[in-house]
C-alpha cells in the first residue's frame, strides 16, 4: 500500500499549527467540494482532503501519524510498523470523522484500524448503520437522451468481511435512461450505493447526467439548438430547405428576406418530455466563394444592381 | 472478484416527479424537522398549501440533498448553504447560456485583416 502524505494533501508544513491546518482544510474543502467544483476529480480530491483533515485536524492522531517518522514521501510503498495496526485500534473512527466503508485509503485503515467494530449500539450489539450514498456522472449523448438507452456500469463495491478485512468486489448494472433525460438531471438507483454496515440498508446511488458535445446541435435544457448555414439567396428570396432533428430531417421554410442570427423554431422537435423541447434554429447565412471568373462577374453584377451598403448605421 | 448483472430502471429526479414530505426525509436521510426549516426559510419551494399537502419536485429533492451536503462539509449554517445553492443554481445557468452562445457563434471565428 502507498504511504499518503496527508500535510502535502493539505499544502501545510509538518510544523503547522492546528489553526493553520484548519484553514488549510476548510479552504482545500470548499475548493473541491464535488457541488461546487466541476473539476472531473473533485470527489477524489475531496475524500483525500477529508481523510487528511481527520488524521491531522486530531491532535492524537497526528501525533500517532507523525510518530511514523517524517522519512517517507507520497506514494511510497508502506508497511505498518510491527504493532502499529493493533496498537491504534482504540481510535474511534465514527460517523463525525466522516467515516464510512471506502472513504478511507488503505493507509488509513493500516494506520488507525477500521473502526466499525467498535461501534456498538445501547445493548453492546453492533449498530446498524445504512451505507452511504453514492453519485457517480454518466456521459450520454443527445440521440440516447432523445431515445432512451441503457448503459452498463461496473461499480467497484468494498465489502467490510467478518474479520474487519474489506474486499472488494465488482458489480455490473444495466441502468435504463430513460428518454428525455437533460443536462445535470439526476437518475436516483434505490439501494445500489454503498453497503450498510452491520446489516443496516445499502444507501442509494445518484447518476449525474452530462450530455456529451454533439456534433451538430447544443442542447439547453429540452430544447436543442441547430445553427444552419444558408446561401445568401435562400435567405433572400425564402427556400424550403432540409434540416437535421434528433428525430429525423424536416423540411424548413425559411422567410423571405431573413438575415444572419434569426431564430426559426421546430416545436416539439426538441428533447421528449410533457412538454417536449423545442428545435430551435438559428440562421447563418454563408457568402460563397469568388472562386471563379463566372462568380466574380455574378457578385461585380449584384454589386451593381443591388446599390447596397451594408454599414449604412455605422455612418462613416 | 465476483461478478453479478443487475437491470434497473431508476428514478429520475424531475420536475415530472413529486414526492411527500415523508418521501423527501427518506431521500434525504434527513429529519423531517429540517426539511421544514428548509421551507420555512424559502431553500425549498414546494407546491400545496398546508403542510400535508406539500409536494416537492424532483428538482427540490436535489436542491434539499445538496443543501444538506454544504451544510455538513462545509459547516454552513442554512443561510449561508442557501445563498450556495442560489449562486450554484445561477452558475449552472450561466455556464448553459455561455455554452449556447459560444455554439451559437461558432463559425465565426476572427481572422486577421490583410
Amino acid at each position: 500500500m502507498e504511504y499518503k502524505d496527508y500535510y502535502k494533501t493539505l499544502g501545510v508544513a509538518r510544523d503547522a499549527s492546528q489553526d493553520e491546518i484548519k484553514r488549510a482544510y476548510r479552504r482545500l474543502a470548499r475548493k473541491f467540494h464535488p457541488d461546487v467544483s466541476k473539476e472531473t476529480d473533485a470527489e477524489a480530491r475531496f475524500k483525500e482532503v477529508n481523510e487528511a483533515n481527520a488524521v491531522l485536524g486530531d491532535p492524537e492522531k497526528r501525533a500517532a501519524y507523525d510518530a511514523l517518522g517524517s522519512g517517507w514521501h507520497a506514494g511510497q510503498e508502506f508497511r505498518p510498523p510491527p504493532g502499529a495496526g493493533a496498537g491504534f485500534r482504540e481510535f474511534h473512527v465514527g460517523p463525525e470523522d466522516l467515516g464510512d466503508l471506502g472513504d478511507f485509503s488503505d493507509f488509513f485503515a493500516s494506520v488507525f484500524g477500521r473502526g466499525f467494530r467498535d461501534t456498538a449500539g445501547p445493548h453492546g450489539q453492533p449498530r446498524r448503520r445504512r451505507g452511504q450514498d453514492q453519485s457517480a456522472r454518466i456521459l450520454v449523448d443527445l440521440e440516447e437522451a432523445y431515445r432512451g438507452v441503457t448503459r452498463q456500469l461496473r461499480l467497484d463495491v468494498p465489502e467490510l468481511g467478518p474479520d474487519g478485512r474489506v474486499t472488494t468486489h465488482s458489480r455490473t448494472l444495466n441502468v435504463r435512461i430513460p428518454a428525455g433525460v437533460t443536462q445535470g438531471r439526476q437518475i436516483r438507483l434505490g439501494g445500489q450505493g454503498a453497503p450498510g454496515i452491520h446489516g443496516g440498508d445499502p444507501g442509494d446511488l445518484y447518476l449525474e447526467v452530462e450530455i456529451s458535445p454533439h456534433r451538430h446541435f447544443t442542447s439547453d435544457g429540452k430544447d436543442i439548438h441547430l445553427r444552419l448555414p444558408i446561401a445568401p439567396w435562400e435567405a433572400a428570396l425564402g427556400a424550403t430547405v432540409q434540416v437535421p432533428t434528433l428525430g429525423g430531417a424536416v423540411n424548413l421554410k425559411i422567410p423571405e428576406g431573413s438575415q444572419s442570427g434569426q431564430r426559426l423554431r421546430l416545436k416539439g422537435r426538441g428533447l421528449p418530455g410533457d412538454p417536449p423541447g423545442d428545435e430551435l434554429v438559428v440562421l447563418d447565412i454563408v457568402a460563397p466563394p469568388a472562386a471563379t471568373e463566372e462568380a466574380k462577374r455574378a457578385y461585380r453584377h449584384l454589386a451593381e444592381q443591388l446599390n447596397f451598403d451594408p454599414r449604412a448605421n455605422l455612418r462613416v | 472478484m465476483l461478478q453479478n448483472d443487475i437491470r434497473i430502471e431508476g428514478m429520475v429526479l424531475d420536475e415530472c416527479l413529486t414526492v411527500s414530505l415523508a418521501e423527501l426525509t427518506r431521500l434525504c436521510g434527513s429529519q423531517g424537522r429540517i426539511l421544514r426549516l428548509m421551507v420555512t426559510e424559502g431553500v425549498l419551494r414546494p407546491q400545496g398549501r398546508e403542510p400535508d399537502e406539500r409536494r416537492f419536485s424532483g428538482l427540490e429533492v436535489r436542491r434539499a440533498r445538496r443543501a444538506l451536503r454544504l451544510q455538513r462539509d462545509l459547516d454552513l449554517n442554512l443561510a449561508g448553504a442557501a445563498l450556495a445553492l442560489d449562486l450554484l443554481d445561477e452558475v449552472e445557468i450561466l455556464r448553459e447560456r455561455v455554452r449556447v452562445l459560444e455554439y451559437q457563434l461558432g463559425t465565426r471565428r476572427e481572422r486577421d485583416p490583410r
